[in-house]
């Protein structure tokens, strides 16, 4: 499917500096930002950084491609399971397939996620890497 | 609020129409389910779709079918809930007749998949999912299956090889049933060297990408024995939900909205899960079969693939699943798939499953799951006695 750049544009503080929320009523940290918090249901508009350190939850390598990814094929998708408690959904960088495991420490790095053509947008945003540097618990 | 039957259905063989549009399909399906139910008629027509408007360019399809049945005037909408829009199109009728806003409904599933290549159908399926979040993310509905199902086994300790008799016990069934997609029986040695798709998901995890469309006429029970010699009711009619994203959900591993769903659906219909004689799942994917029977109650948390490995979803098992070939056989035509479980019962609860008759059947569910799990809707029904 054909990528929007005011999309790209309005979704920047997320894809690039993983902007959440925090709940000011029980400090639930919550991503991606959605105004409410799903725990306690009150308003939650204050934002709150994520450090983009975590852990990886699930993967799996994905040897064909959705429409629009397949140069990029094969590649590995996780589940990561962010420090401060909200889970996302990104692209594993910098690591071989079969050197993923569950509970593997990884950090936020900024990549190219996809191009449309020569004359196309390019669309940046997070993906995930193994931690460089153990993490601090 | 009043009691609704099933006095009529229609199906048209599951697979890969070339030469029939979607109108076609439709209105063969549509047309079926009248002369079962003898009636030419309806107050309402609801079109359970998923994705006509990006796969064929062609919306709109509430107006279009009545159109192509002779039926202009009657009102007429399509529902849309990603996988579940079948079930969800059933729900809509069955509220309208129960409500007593109408009396003759005919609730039609259809969906065309064949007219644009795997790769922009799979794109377009992950329409259900999160698109500014997991889509984005170069994630396809396989993958998503994917990385349910690695955690489950890490989780679990489940193998791989442990899911087999899902695809195998669906495979079986579908050998004999005429409008199933796929009529080929498979081993456990072919299910452990499937390809994969997105590991640890293989090609015998996913059901297959299709076209085909089911309907169901709708009545008011109280007149179901005058118009149909075999009338089903309606025992329970639910909808559960949950969040959008896999990764948004406080549990992965549990279909909420399948627990939501089915202990609704249990409850209007005052039964237990031990009442069920069969159950036509979502199995889209192996893992969702095993996450949806331990939501449902058929199984502990973690255990669902205990009941495809002791073979108690088999015809002579204890709870039978996807009776005429489940999605993975049968074939999953995504908007048709709700309609056709509720087909598929009701032959089930007439006695009319052929070489797949399950005994003594006289309580059936279906459970028909949108997207990742977000939407799950649940149906109960059951034999109307004289």
């Amino acid at each position: 499917m054909e990528h929007k750049v005011a999309h790209d544009w309005r979704l920047r503080g997320q894809r690039y500096r993983l902007e959440g929320e925090v709940c000011e009523h029980c400090g639930n940290k919550i991503f991606p930002p959605r105004d409410i918090c799903p725990e306690c249901h009150q308003p939650a508009k204050k934002p709150y950084t994520l450090s983009g350190r975590g852990e990886v939850y699930s993967f799996s390598t994905l040897s064909s491609a959705p429409e629009g990814f397949e140069a990029y094929a094969p590649y590995t998708v996780a589940l990561i399971k962010l420090a401060e408690g909200p889970m996302l959904t990104a692209q594993l960088t910098d690591v071989a397939p079969n050197e993923v495991t569950i509970g593997m420490p990884v950090e936020m790095v900024t990549r190219r996620i996809r191009t449309q053509g020569e004359d196309g947008v390019i669309t940046y945003g997070y993906k995930f890497r193994p931690a460089l540097v153990a993490h601090a618990q | 609020m009043r009691d609704v039957a099933i006095i009529g259905v229609g199906q048209t063989p599951v697979g890969e129409h070339w030469t029939t549009s979607i109108r076609h399909l439709a209105f063969e399906a549509a047309s079926h389910a009248l002369r079962d139910a003898n009636i030419d008629k309806v107050d309402a027509v609801y079109v359970g779709n998923m994705l006509s408007g990006e796969i064929t360019g062609q919306s709109h399809l509430g107006a279009l079918v009545v159109d192509f049945m002779a039926l202009n005037g009657v009102e007429a909408l399509r529902i849309e809930s990603a996988c579940a829009s079948g079930a969800a199109a059933l729900r809509v009728g069955y509220l309208a007749i129960a409500s007593e806003l109408a009396d003759l409904v005919l609730v039609l599933g259809v969906e065309k998949m064949t007219d644009t290549s795997g790769r922009q159908t799979t794109a377009m399926l992950a329409m259900a999912a999160d698109a500014e979040y997991e889509v984005s993310q170069g994630i396809s509905f396989v993958a998503l299956n994917a990385l349910l199902m690695r955690r489950y086994m890490h989780e679990y300790g489940w193998q791989r090889q442990d899911f087999a008799n899902f695809a195998i016990n669906a495979h079986a069934n579908g050998m004999h049933n005429p409008n199933a997609m796929f009529h080929m029986k498979i081993s456990p040695e072919a299910y452990a060297q499937a390809a994969m798709i997105a590991e640890p998901v293989g090609l015998l995890d996913a059901s297959p990408v299709c076209d085909g469309a089911a309907a169901v006429v709708l009545a008011p029970a109280r007149y179901a024995h005058i118009l149909s010699p075999a009338p089903v009711k309606i025992r329970a009619s639910a909808v559960g939900t949950m969040p959008l994203a896999v990764h948004d959900r406080k549990d992965p591993l549990t279909l909420e909205s399948a627990r939501l769903s089915a202990q609704r659906a249990y409850k209007q219909a005052d039964v237990q899960p031990g009442d069920i004689d069969f159950f036509e799942m979502h199995d889209a994917f192996s893992i969702m079969a095993a996450l949806s029977l331990e939501a449902s109650g058929f199984a502990d948390k973690g255990q669902g693939v205990r009941l495809a490995l002791d073979g108690d979803i088999m015809l002579q098992g204890r709870l039978p699943t996807g009776t005429m070939g489940g999605l993975k056989a049968r074939g999953h035509p995504v908007g048709a798939t709700g309609i056709y479980q509720i087909v598929e019962s009701v032959l089930q609860l007439r006695g009319l499953a052929g070489p797949n008759q399950v005994g003594n059947a006289h309580l059936g569910m279906a459970q028909n799951i949108g997207g990742s799990g977000a939407t799950v809707i649940t149906h109960i029904l059951e034999a109307m006695d004289e």
